[in-house]
C-alpha cells in the first residue's frame, strides 16, 4: 500500500511538472510573430509521417540512421511497457497484462529485444561521440553543457535499458522459482543470459526486481522532467515542426508587406503613403521571429549535420548554423524568464544579435540552403540568418563596406557592379 | 566572339507590333560579365538555331533585386522588382527563360505576389525539353564523346528548386564518361557566391569555398566541369587557378555545351 502511495505521489508530480514545463515552453514559442502554416493539412500530415515518423531525412547516412532507428523503435514501443508499470504502480498488481497470455509472451520478447537494440545503439554513440573524431560532434558550440546533456542523454538510456533487462532476469529467476507473486509469463529472450550474474536467494531477487522497477519508473520519470532542459525535446518537437514545414521551394523567400506599401507608395505618389504603425524591420532579438523559427530551435537536437553541410563552416567560418538555432533558444529560455519575473519584458540590454549571434556568422552565409536540406526535423536557420541582415541593413545600415557598394551600383546602375544601364546591351553588338 | 545573326529586343518587336513568344532574361551577370556573355549568346544562338521567337529586354532590363535580398535590404529589393514586372507586364510577357538561377529563382518564387505572374524556366531546362521533342541532337562525332564530365549544381538550380535531372538529362545525351562529384544533387556544395557573398570579402577563414568544391572536382578525375549559372562559372574558374589545374580542367556552362556538340 506504501508503494502505491509513493508511486501515485512521484507520478503525480512528474505529470505537473512536465506540464507546467510544456506551458512554459508552448508560451515562448507564443511570443513569436504571426505566420500562416495551416494551409493543405493532407501535405502537412503526409511530410510529418514521411520526415519525422519515417526518418525519411536520416537516411541520408545510413549508419547512424539505423542506430538512431533502433532507439526510437524501442523508445516508442517500451512505452507500451510503461502502460503496465503504471497501471501495476498504481493498482499494486504485478504484470497486469500477463492474462493476455502469449500475446504477452510476445510483447515482451519484442521489448528484449528493442531494448538491447536501444543499449547496444547509446553505446556506440557514445563512443562514436567521444572517441571518433566526427566533424560534426566538434565546434566551438558544442563544448561544456551541450556535451554533457548529450552525453547525460546517452547514459540515462544505457540504464534505464539495464534496469530493465536486468528486472526481467530477475523476473524470470523468481518464475522458475515458483515464487507466488511471479506469475509464469512473458519470454527473455536476452535477460536470460543475465541469470548467471544474479543472487541465488528468492529475498534477493525480489529486492532486486523491486529496486530495478522503481529505478527504471523513477529515471523514465525523471527523464519526462529533464526534457524541457534538453536538447532531447526533438523526440516530440520534431512531429510538430515537420507538421508545420515551409511548403513552398526552399529559395522562396516571403517578401515583406509593409514594404510593399511602401515602396509602391513612393513609385506612384498618387497611393496615400502606409498609415499603420510599421513594425521592426527583420530580426534584432527572439520576439522578431516567427513562432516557427521559434518551435525550430526547440526542436533542435543539436546533431549539427547541418553544420558540417555549412559551406561557411566547413571553409573554417565562424557561422555555423547549429549554433544560431542554439542562440535563439537560449535567448528565447532568458526572454521567457524575464517575462515571467518581471510580468512582461523588461529591457535586459542584450539582443540575439550581438549578444548571442555575431555580425561576422550572419555574414558568413551564402544561403545555399544546405543547412535547410540537411536537418531531419525541417529546422530553417537560414530565415533566421536573413531576419538579422534584415534588421542590420535596414534598421542599421550595417552591412559590409562592399555590400553597401553593391547596393548603392543596383539603385543607380540596376546590377550589382559600377557599368552603366545604358551598357546593359552593349553585349549584342560585341 | 563575331556577330552572326540578329539578337531581337522586346522593343523592336513592339514597334512592329509583334509580341516574343519566349523573353530570354540574361541578367547582370550575362549582360556585362565576359566570361558569362559567352553563355548568353550560347543561349541565343540555341534559340536561333531552333527557331523560337525570342527577344531580351536590353537595356530595359534590371537586376531582378535578388543580391539585395539575400543581403537583407528588401527595399532595394522590392524596388527592383516592382520596375522589373512593369516592364514585363508592359510587354505582356508570358514565359521567360534564363540562364541565371539566382534570377530564375527570384522571378519565378518572389515576383508573383508582386503582381508578376510568368511561367520561368531555366536553360536547362528549356535544352532538355528541344532535346526531348528531337529539335536539338548533338553530332555524332561530338567533341565531348568519351570525355569525362561532372555537373556541379547551382544552389539556386538544384537544392532551392529541386531541378537536378534536366541539367544531368542534357549532358546524358553527349555519350561522354560522365561523373558525379561527391556532394552532388541536393547534398551538393555551394560553389561561395550566393547570399550576396559574390560582391564581398569573404569573413575570415581557413579557405575559400570554391576551393573546397575545386578539390572535389579534382576528386572526381573530370576534365569539364558542367555549370548552369554564371556566378558558379566565376567561382569555379577562380577555383581552378586557385589550384594551377587551368590545363587540365575546363568550366564550361550546358548552353556552350549544347552549342559545341551540336556544331552550332
Amino acid at each position: 500500500m506504501m508503494g502505491q502511495i509513493i508511486f501515485f505521489c512521484l507520478f503525480t508530480l512528474a505529470v505537473v511538472i512536465f506540464a507546467r514545463n510544456a506551458r512554459r515552453i508552448y508560451k515562448n514559442i507564443k511570443l513569436g510573430k504571426a505566420v500562416d502554416r495551416s494551409d493543405r493539412p493532407i501535405e502537412r500530415l503526409k511530410l510529418m509521417l514521411l520526415v519525422a515518423f519515417g526518418q525519411k531525412k536520416m537516411f541520408k547516412k545510413p549508419i547512424p540512421a539505423l542506430l538512431h532507428l533502433f532507439v526510437y523503435v524501442g523508445f516508442c514501443i517500451i512505452n507500451i511497457e510503461m502502460l503496465e508499470i503504471i497501471i501495476d504502480g498504481l493498482f499494486g498488481t504485478h504484470r497486469v497484462f500477463y492474462s493476455l497470455g502469449t500475446f504477452y509472451s510476445g510483447l515482451i520478447y519484442t521489448f528484449e529485444w528493442l531494448a538491447f537494440a536501444v543499449l547496444f545503439s547509446c553505446i556506440i554513440f557514445l563512443v562514436r561521440r567521444s572517441a571518433l573524431r566526427i566533424y560534426r560532434f566538434g565546434g566551438r558550440e558544442l563544448k561544456n553543457w551541450p556535451r554533457t546533456d548529450a552525453n547525460l542523454i546517452l547514459i540515462a538510456e544505457i540504464l534505464l535499458m539495464t534496469a530493465f533487462l536486468f528486472m526481467n532476469a530477475a523476473d524470470l529467476k523468481l518464475q522458475q522459482l515458483d515464487h507466488p507473486v511471479y506469475h509464469h509469463a512473458g519470454a527473455f529472450p536476452v535477460s536470460q543470459f543475465l541469470l548467471p550474474l544474479l543472487p541465488e536467494s528468492a529475498p534477493a531477487l525480489v529486492a532486486l526486481e523491486r529496486f530495478c522497477w522503481w529505478f527504471h519508473i523513477i529515471g523514465v520519470l525523471a527523464f519526462l522532467n529533464y526534457l524541457p532542459v534538453s536538447k532531447h525535446l526533438h523526440i516530440i518537437l520534431a512531429f510538430p515542426n515537420t507538421y508545420f514545414s515551409k511548403l513552398e521551394p526552399k529559395g522562396k523567400f516571403d517578401n515583406m508587406p509593409t514594404v510593399t506599401h511602401e515602396v509602391k507608395a513612393m513609385l506612384d505618389p498618387s497611393l496615400p503613403p502606409p498609415t499603420n504603425e510599421v513594425g521592426r524591420f527583420g530580426v534584432k532579438d527572439v520576439q522578431d521571429l516567427t513562432w516557427k523559427n521559434l518551435l525550430d530551435a526547440y526542436a533542435c537536437t543539436e546533431c549539427g549535420r547541418c553544420t558540417a553541410a555549412c559551406p561557411a563552416n566547413i571553409t573554417g567560418k565562424l557561422l555555423s548554423p547549429r549554433k544560431i538555432m542554439m542562440d535563439t533558444r537560449d535567448r528565447l529560455a532568458e526572454v521567457g524568464q524575464n517575462i515571467a519575473k518581471n510580468g512582461r519584458f523588461q529591457e535586459d540590454n542584450k539582443s540575439l544579435i550581438d549578444s548571442y549571434i555575431m555580425r561576422e556568422e550572419i555574414w558568413a552565409c551564402t544561403t545555399c540552403n544546405a543547412c535547410v536540406e540537411a536537418c531531419p526535423v525541417n529546422i530553417d536557420p537560414l530565415e533566421i540568418i536573413l531576419g538579422l541582415r534584415q534588421y542590420a541593413v535596414m534598421e542599421e545600415s550595417q552591412a559590409p563596406t562592399s555590400i553597401n557598394a553593391m547596393f548603392g551600383n543596383l539603385e543607380n546602375n540596376g546590377a550589382p557592379w559600377k557599368y552603366a544601364q545604358a551598357d546593359r546591351a552593349n553585349w549584342i553588338n560585341q | 566572339m563575331e556577330k552572326t545573326f540578329h539578337i531581337p529586343t522586346v522593343a523592336e518587336m513592339a514597334a512592329k507590333g509583334e509580341r516574343p513568344d519566349l523573353l530570354f532574361w540574361v541578367g547582370c551577370a550575362g549582360s556585362f560579365d565576359e566570361r558569362a556573355q559567352r553563355i548568353t549568346k550560347s543561349v541565343c544562338k540555341i534559340l536561333q538555331h531552333v527557331g523560337v521567337k525570342y527577344a531580351v529586354l536590353g537595356t530595359e532590363e534590371n537586376c531582378t533585386g535578388d543580391p539585395a535580398k539575400r543581403a537583407g535590404n528588401e527595399f532595394l529589393f522590392q524596388m527592383q522588382a516592382l520596375m522589373n514586372i512593369e516592364v514585363l507586364n508592359g510587354y505582356e510577357i508570358t514565359k521567360i527563360v534564363t540562364a541565371c538561377p539566382h534570377c530564375f529563382n527570384t522571378i519565378k518564387n518572389e515576383y508573383p505576389n508582386l503582381g508578376g505572374n510568368f511561367e520561368v524556366i531555366h536553360h536547362t531546362q528549356l535544352i532538355q525539353s528541344l532535346i526531348t521533342e528531337g529539335k536539338l541532337k548533338p553530332a555524332d562525332g561530338n567533341e565531348f564523346r568519351g570525355k569525362r564530365i561532372t555537373y556541379h549544381d547551382p544552389c539556386y538550380l538544384g537544392r532551392a528548386n529541386e531541378v537536378y535531372e534536366a541539367p544531368r538529362q542534357v549532358l546524358e545525351v553527349l555519350d561522354a564518361d560522365l561523373v558525379e562529384l561527391k556532394r552532388c544533387r541536393s547534398n551538393g556544395l555551394c560553389c561561395g557566391a550566393g547570399g550576396a557573398q559574390m560582391f564581398k570579402e569573404p569573413e575570415p577563414g581557413k579557405k575559400e569555398v570554391n576551393v573546397e568544391r575545386m578539390e572535389d572536382v579534382i576528386e572526381s578525375q573530370a576534365t569539364i566541369v558542367a555549370a548552369a549559372c554564371p556566378f558558379c562559372m566565376t567561382m569555379l574558374r577562380d577555383g581552378v587557378k586557385a589550384k594551377d589545374k587551368e590545363k587540365q580542367i575546363e568550366i564550361l556552362d550546358i548552353a556552350e555545351i549544347t552549342v559545341r556538340a551540336n556544331n552550332m
